[in-house]
């Protein structure tokens, strides 16, 4: 049984966003690494990976309802 | 000094707020008249004033929601900004405004063109010129009573204990990851926080690092492997997106000198302004 999770990308992985970022269907047992790669996001960039805005890890599993941001590494001054 | 109190308690003029309060004042004018003739330094004149009741005019618009006591206290701070350029530049100019006494600021680069679009200091005048040097020179026209240190330096893990010197805390205002990994170590072994901020395009992040704490790791995964530059190589650096990120970083270096505890602190700020979307994240605990 799927569930829905919505999925906000920052900056240069916004292109990545999915058409249906607000309502994102995952199956149970789905992990942020696997959305990561089902969108062709770069794992590279894919460094500061929040959930219901808490930093979490690629291998975090995702809950029905979750809020998944990601942000790429930035550095300039 | 008595001779200086007698001289601010002439001095004091009685001046109406907005809002129709009255509080005692001191003009630059004045100021700048003491300063003279009792050969005193600015600074030390501002803080005598402030230990009496009086507020330097200059520094009238930041009360109420600064105290004297917090006026008199941030002029006694020491503040390490670490890059001149674009956060650096923009950061120097609001603490310098804001009053904050003694600025130390670090930056081995010159102005180039493409500084331009962002850099506070950074003018046709100044292109080719020392970042610290241009930057000391348009604050000592700001605020004569700063106390500017420039180290036309990098900062490294060698040198920094000169060029921290005593600071209370270091803004982070650079632009690689080698450098912001060479801060962070320093700072630990200075016992000082930091506010450490970077942008990419109109999207950026600011943090506030304790010394005990896990810091950039927590923002960059392993150090060691990330990369040395971010998004800001295909995006650039807009400079709305950069004087936003220097004031929530002047922002936050100030509540931390001032020991509040409404600081960022176990968080990390991030914004995209393409979408006006802000989040705090919670970092660790």
């Amino acid at each position: 049984m799927a569930f829905h999770i919505t999925i906000k990308l920052f900056a240069t992985l916004r292109p990545y966003a999915p058409a249906d970022a607000d309502h994102y269907a995952v199956a149970p047992g789905t992990t942020v690494a696997d959305v990561v790669r089902k969108l062709d996001i770069p794992v590279k960039d894919a460094k500061l990976i929040f959930i219901n805005n808490i930093r979490r890890e690629l291998d975090t599993p995702l809950q029905d309802g979750d809020r998944l941001g990601i942000f790429p590494p930035v550095g300039g001054g | 000094m008595p001779d200086l109190r007698a001289h601010l308690a002439r001095e004091a003029t009685d001046r109406r707020r907005p809002d129709g309060t009255i509080y005692r004042s001191l003009s630059t004018a004045a100021a700048g008249r003491l300063a003279g003739e009792l050969k005193a330094a600015l600074r030390h004149i501002e803080r005598t004033a402030l230990g009496m009741g009086i507020l330097p005019e200059r520094y009238a618009r930041n009360m109420t929601t600064l105290s004297l006591e917090d006026q008199q206290r941030l002029l006694g701070c020491t503040a390490c900004i670490v890059g001149v350029g674009g956060l650096g530049g923009h950061v120097a100019e609001i603490l310098a405004r804001l009053g904050v006494g003694r600025l130390r600021l670090v930056d081995g680069d010159r102005f180039e063109d493409s500084n331009l679009n962002r850099q506070r200091f950074a003018d046709m005048a100044s292109l080719g010129q020392s970042k610290v040097a241009a930057a000391r020179e348009q604050i000592a026209a700001i605020n004569p009573a700063l106390e500017v240190v420039t180290l036309a330096e990098r900062l490294t893990t060698d040198n920094w204990p000169a060029l921290l010197g005593d600071a209370d805390i270091a803004l982070d205002c650079l632009d690689t990851l080698q450098a912001r990994r060479d801060l962070q170590a320093a700072c630990r072994k200075a016992k000082i926080p930091m506010v450490s901020a970077a942008v990419a395009g109109v999207s950026g992040q600011i943090a506030v690092i304790h010394p005990q704490d896990q810091g950039l790791a927590a923002l960059y995964g392993d150090l060691a492997a990330a990369p040395d530059r971010g998004a800001e190589t295909t995006l650039g650096n807009l400079p709305y997106a950069v004087t936003m990120l220097a004031s929530l970083e002047c922002s936050e270096a100030v509540k931390t000198l001032l020991g509040r505890d409404s600081t960022l602190h176990g968080g990390l700020l991030i914004f995209d302004l393409e979408d006006l979307s802000f989040e705090v994240i919670r970092l660790e605990g």
